[in-house]
């Protein structure tokens, strides 16, 4: 599936919620189903700056494709990271560079996008496309 | 008589909503909300009188000036000091701890030991870094133990005739903890050393005596106290103020400027270079009127009711741990559920109109000391309600049941 394709199934998902509470609950849910870091790889240097949680984020490159693994001590943090990598993993890291993030405004988390929010999803896109940016580079 | 309800219709802000919900503010030890007292005072200022201060012959500077002088005389009162010239006005407690740290560099040297509670703030520990940095002298740090209060019979053992400075905030900000600063301060000088109280937590609760204290140093911030952000204060005994070089160069602080030497002004104007926060200033005056018109024996009184009511309300869930369990206590309660992370907690409450404080409240060495990540931190002040607890505990059950 494409990353637009991939977006669209998970707007379509968070659409059936009411309220936030169903939101969040599924954000959580999600963040249990995220392909979890190698424990070799949850080292300080692998930390995403910029979250009040820890975020550690891996990635790998495989036919071409990157491969993302991850993990977060907290539990909502998790669930934004594992919406980004389901987003992101197994596509191509041009496609992830040029990838639109609007979806995130339209499954309710507008609120996360702001710069200074102390959970980092901007800094989570940023660290996800510079692994992009960097394969890119080797594939070249 | 104290009423909660008569004093919330002061605070215009408590009346918005948050996320469609009525807001519960607790996060009183980060910033107090501001009374429509102070607010008129603010937009008075601007509206009426505003010009610089000091210099002007005119009316308005000269009505702008007696405000600002007027408004130092009451943090005068308030703290008690000898004399106005001993209080400076700042930016707010950081920038005080720093024109004291910055004027003791001249005054420490090798082998000079400054002692610091493992209590501080990052404010209060890492200008003192930098001086030691600078002079070669040593930082010290006094332990604290599993409750959270500060282990007095090793602050006695680093007491040395090599200590000169010691530096203690009254109250925690992240626990909460009343430090015992009467002992700390009549020890200290046994031995010469100055003291430095940072009251930027103890003065939204507690009114200090200096003078009773007998402390060297004690410095505030206006926006705890129902004042507003970028205004504070250092009172300074004299002799010391006296003894310290000033802090920034600038107009305000001179006497007399040729090329060749430059006479500094007297106290308090050797330390406020440039144009001050003058509207700050005397809004900072006027939020201590409004406190004091309250009185801070009823505040603490019904803030320590609050206290007791949330204590006992949230230990009643399952898995809450509170850090900091001090006999003396302000009204701050830091806790975190069990396998839970802070974060994740204030998430949840933010959905609800709960503004609660989380992370390590710039106090890591408290974090590393506990091995946790940071805490959920609650605190309440004079216009909180027990039914805003009320709100706040079922907020943190619901958090839980999401969260597990």
């Amino acid at each position: 599936m494409s990353i637009k394709d991939i977006q669209n199934e998970i707007i379509d998902e968070f659409s059936m919620f009411e309220d936030w509470e169903e939101r969040y609950q599924y954000m959580i849910d999600l963040g249990k189903d995220l392909p979890l870091i190698d424990d070799q790889y949850k080292t300080d240097s692998n930390i995403i700056k910029g979250c009040q949680s820890k975020v550690w984020v891996h990635a790998d490159l495989k036919d071409d494709k990157i491969e993302f693994t991850a993990d977060s001590d907290a539990i909502i943090t998790k669930g934004i990271i594992a919406i980004l990598i389901r987003v992101f993993s197994n596509q191509h890291p041009k496609d992830i560079i040029d990838a639109d993030m609007d979806f995130i405004d339209k499954i309710g988390l507008k609120e996360h996008l702001s710069p200074t929010r102390a959970n980092g999803l901007v800094s989570m896109i940023k660290q996800l496309k510079m692994y992009a940016i960097a394969y890119q580079t080797q594939l070249k | 008589m104290f009423n909660v309800e008569t004093i919330r219709k002061d605070f215009p802000i408590l009346s918005r909503k948050v996320n469609g919900k009525p807001l519960v503010y607790l996060d009183n030890a980060a910033t107090s909300q501001t009374p429509q007292q102070v607010i008129d005072v603010i937009v008075g200022y601007y509206s009426n009188y505003n010009a610089n201060i000091h210099r002007g012959v005119h009316t308005l500077s000269q009505e702008a000036t007696d405000k600002y002088e007027q408004a130092r005389q009451k943090i005068q009162n308030h703290f008690n000091a000898k004399h106005a010239h001993e209080i400076i006005f700042t930016s707010g407690t950081t920038h005080s701890i720093n024109l004291v740290a910055n004027g003791f560099s001249t005054l420490l040297k090798k082998g000079d030991d400054i002692l610091v509670s493992a209590l501080e703030h990052h404010s209060n520990i890492v200008p003192w870094q930098m001086l030691c940095e600078r002079t070669g002298a040593n930082l010290k740090v006094i332990p604290m133990n599993q409750d959270g209060e500060l282990v007095i019979p090793e602050f006695d053992a680093l007491l040395s005739k090599n200590t000169k400075l010691v530096f203690v905030n009254h109250v925690s900000n992240a626990l909460g903890t009343v430090n015992p600063i009467e002992y700390i301060i009549k020890q200290a000088h046994l031995y010469g050393a100055a003291v430095l109280i940072d009251g930027a937590q103890s003065t939204p609760h507690i009114k200090p005596d200096v003078q009773a204290l007998d402390v060297d140093f004690y410095v505030a911030s206006a926006h705890k106290m129902c004042g507003p952000t970028g205004e504070g204060m250092l009172y300074g005994k004299e002799s010391w103020l006296k003894k310290l070089p000033p802090y920034q160069g600038g107009g305000e602080m001179i006497a007399e400027v040729t090329f060749e030497k430059t006479t500094y002004a007297d106290l308090p104007y050797k330390f406020e270079a440039g144009t001050p926060n003058i509207c700050g200033g005397i809004a900072f005056g006027a939020a201590i009127d409004y406190m004091n018109a309250i009185g801070f024996d009823a505040i603490s009184k019904y803030e320590h009711e609050l206290l007791e009511h949330a204590t006992e309300k949230l230990l009643e869930i399952e898995g809450l741990k509170i850090y900091g369990t001090s006999k003396q206590k302000t009204s701050v309660i830091s806790f975190n559920l069990e396998g839970i992370h802070p974060y994740d907690v204030g998430t949840i409450l933010d959905k609800l109109g709960i503004a609660v404080r989380t992370g390590h409240h710039c106090a890591q060495p408290i974090m590393d000391y506990f091995n946790i990540p940071g805490t959920v931190r609650a605190s309440f002040a004079f216009y909180n309600t027990k039914e805003e607890i009320d709100v706040l505990v079922s907020g943190v059950k619901k958090a839980k049941m999401m969260l597990s």
